[in-house]
């Protein structure tokens, strides 16, 4: 049985007709990894949000379930909803320079959950502090803790939010391209620590990305959005064997090998981009008749 | 150690700027017409009695050299004697100081207190018809001036339903244990809160006329900076550990959106202090600017030029502590 469980989700903007999500379904079962690509402004980053509830005020959700273990988050009142999420569910942002609070000190950005909301005493929120900064391999973990984050390079405070987004062992997280606002250099290390934290706590992982590549190092199964449309929801083998969708097929066509880096790089071509906002609009008028 | 040495290069420039500030002053009011003497003697002085007076105050030597009499005196703690009243200026000044920096320290308590809360309220409901009722009522607060909100409450809760006094700072038949002039201040320490309440129900109006166009600017901006706050990575990730809206906005985006309002506020305030003059007439409260204004009616060469060096040092005090303050509350500052 999957963990994560999403069914029909639909988001709009707030009193307009443009639709942002369309009958999003996809699941993700306990310990695994699944990719969510798709172009910039696929949708991506709203269904992450809409998991986590933070969506900005400007987009409802119009329908659809968001099970989570057994229980649906949109039927939850709001501060059970947000207990629960912060009990089993945590976010690795992208940016990690925006991601930590500037005027607070690291050890507490990482311990104040633990303590407010899951009611650890401060000590032992200190101590779990400590071994995770330690296991995202951050040297002389009590200095950190008590640094600003200004004090710190943006590869060391992306591993901190992964440190962060571990603490309170939750059973789901999801990374929202969590290394594009880094290094080339640093990427790779940071993809790896991910990989391996993950195997480590046997988290479920909902990871965000227009990388491809990416994907097939990481991930178990992906879902290929476009237009708020799930076009194909494979397992990765089968992904990368044969793509169900032709957009899919140009999108991997699209990507330079990873073993290849400078591999010449395929726009998708406008036929298929053209096929496949027809078939969004089509969506579209099934969903209204 | 930075701080300490940009505390001293303050000091310096606050020096200059004092010293610029004095020489204005000591100019213009020479040059505009009118003069101390005329307004001393009664009708029908001859000129000989003219002449005598204008040297007792020493009006008949050149003006550059009148400043150097005076600047000398300066340097050694003597601000020369007030024409009117042949008291010291130092000391009248100060006898005067503290009225004022209590209404203008309880106006700032006022607008803190009201623009927060806008602030806070709007963000809380931000996107409701509440928060478009706060818009308005700081937009409202804004375009009336402090002293038409003193008329209109002098008007409102000293004539029509009076509960509060329009003027004075203390009721005169009230026999007074108080050995400095800082009353409000005072009456806490000696827990004498009869006489405290009798300060505060004249200080309220005038203070709170000083502080609405302020609470609305703080009002304003404090909930500009906070909803952009609201909107960062961080308290994204705040909202997903499973706080609160209260807690986030508290916690979270309060202690940054307030650092860019703190210091326009700092400047702010000093408009406000500037406003007493005017409220402080208006109310009959004996603070600094009722002084000041006498002292221009009077043409109190010497006394106008003890307040106006007073205010410029206490405009750039106020700056120096909002610098003081930004350092302490960011940590970028802090530790730099
Ligand atoms: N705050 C917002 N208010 C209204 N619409 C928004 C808002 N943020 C994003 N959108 C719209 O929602 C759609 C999906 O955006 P989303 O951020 O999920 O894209 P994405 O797939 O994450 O893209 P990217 O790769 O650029 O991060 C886009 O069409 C975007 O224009
Ligand atoms: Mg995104």
């Amino acid at each position: 049985m999957s963990y994560l469980t999403i069914r029909n989700l639909s988001a709009n903007l707030k009193g307009r007709p443009d639709r942002i999500l369309r009958n999003v379904s996809l699941q993700v079962a306990a310990g695994e990894v699944r990719g969510l690509v798709g172009e910039s402004g696929a949708g991506k980053s709203m269904i992450g949000k809409a998991i986590l509830g933070t969506l900005p005020l400007s987009i409802e959700i119009t329908g659809g379930e968001i099970i989570l273990d057994g229980t649906d988050l949109l039927k939850l009142p709001p501060a059970q909803r947000r207990t629960r999420i912060g009990q089993f569910c945590a976010l690795i942002p992208q940016d990690p320079l925006t991601a930590l609070n500037p005027s607070r000190r690291i050890g507490p950005q990482i311990t104040n959950r633990l303590v407010d909301i899951l009611r650890w005493t401060r000590a032992d929120a200190e101590k779990r502090a400590r071994e995770l900064l330690a296991e995202v391999h951050i040297p002389d973990p009590e200095r950190v803790m008590r640094s600003y984050p200004h004090e710190l390079s943006g590869g060391m405070r992306q591993r901190i939010l992964i440190a962060s987004a571990f603490a309170a062992e939750p059973k789901l997280i999801v990374a929202d391209e969590p290394t594009t606002a880094l290094d080339v250099t640093v990427q790779k290390q940071i993809l790896k620590l991910i990989a391996e934290m993950q195997a480590r706590h046997g988290t479920a992982l909902l990871f965000v990305t227009h990388d491809l590549g990416v994907v097939s190092k990481v991930c178990q199964s992906l879902s290929v959005l476009y237009g708020g449309l799930v076009l194909e929801d494979s397992r990765m083998t089968d992904f990368f064997h044969a793509p169900k969708h032709p957009y899919s097929r140009a999108l991997l066509a699209a990507t330079p090998k990873y073993t290849d880096p400078d591999g010449s790089l395929t726009p998708v071509p406008d036929a298929v981009v053209a096929a496949t906002r027809a078939e969004v609009e089509a969506a579209d008028r099934s969903a209204h008749v | 150690m930075q701080l300490l040495q940009s505390v001293l290069t303050r000091l310096f420039t606050t020096l200059i700027t004092l010293i610029g500030v004095a020489v204005i002053v000591f100019f213009v009011i020479r040059v505009v017409p009118g003069t101390p003497i005329a307004m001393m003697l009664p009708p029908g002085a001859t000129e000989d009695d003219v002449a005598r007076l204008t040297a007792l105050y020493g009006l008949d030597k050149s003006i550059p050299q009148q400043f150097l009499i005076w600047l000398s005196g300066t340097l050694h703690g003597d601000f020369g004697t007030s024409i009117t009243t042949r008291q010291p200026v130092l000391a009248l000044v100060l006898s005067r100081l503290p009225a004022t920096l209590e209404l203008s320290i309880m106006a700032l308590v006022i607008a803190t207190a009201i623009g927060g809360f806008m602030a806070l309220t709007g963000t809380r409901l931000r996107g409701t018809k509440t928060e478009a009722a706060i818009d308005i009522s700081n937009g409202m607060a804004l375009s009336v001036p402090d002293f038409l909100w003193g008329l209109i409450l002098i008007l409102g809760f000293g004539v029509l339903i009076p509960i509060f006094h329009i003027s004075g700072r203390i009721s005169p038949s009230l026999d007074l244990p108080f050995t400095s002039n800082f009353y409000l201040f005072e009456s806490v320490l000696r827990l004498r809160f009869d006489l405290w309440a009798d300060i505060v129900a004249h200080m309220f109006m005038p203070a709170l006329a000083l502080a609405i166009p302020l609470a609305a600017i703080i009002g304003q901006l404090l909930k500009q900076s906070l909803k952009e706050t609201m909107h960062l990575d961080y308290v994204t990730l705040a909202r997903t550990k499973g706080y609160g809206e209260n807690h986030v906005i508290l916690h979270e985006a309060l202690p940054n959106a307030i650092l860019p309002t703190l210091t326009l506020v700092g400047v702010q305030f000093t408009f406000l202090i500037g406003g007493t003059v005017i409220i402080e007439r208006l109310f009959s409260y004996e603070g600094l600017g009722n002084m000041a204004i006498d002292a221009v009616i009077n043409r109190d060469l010497p006394l106008i030029q003890g307040i106006v060096i007073l205010f410029a040092v206490i405009f750039t005090a106020v700056n120096l502590l909002v610098d003081l303050c930004y350092a302490a509350l960011n940590p970028r500052l802090r530790h730099a």
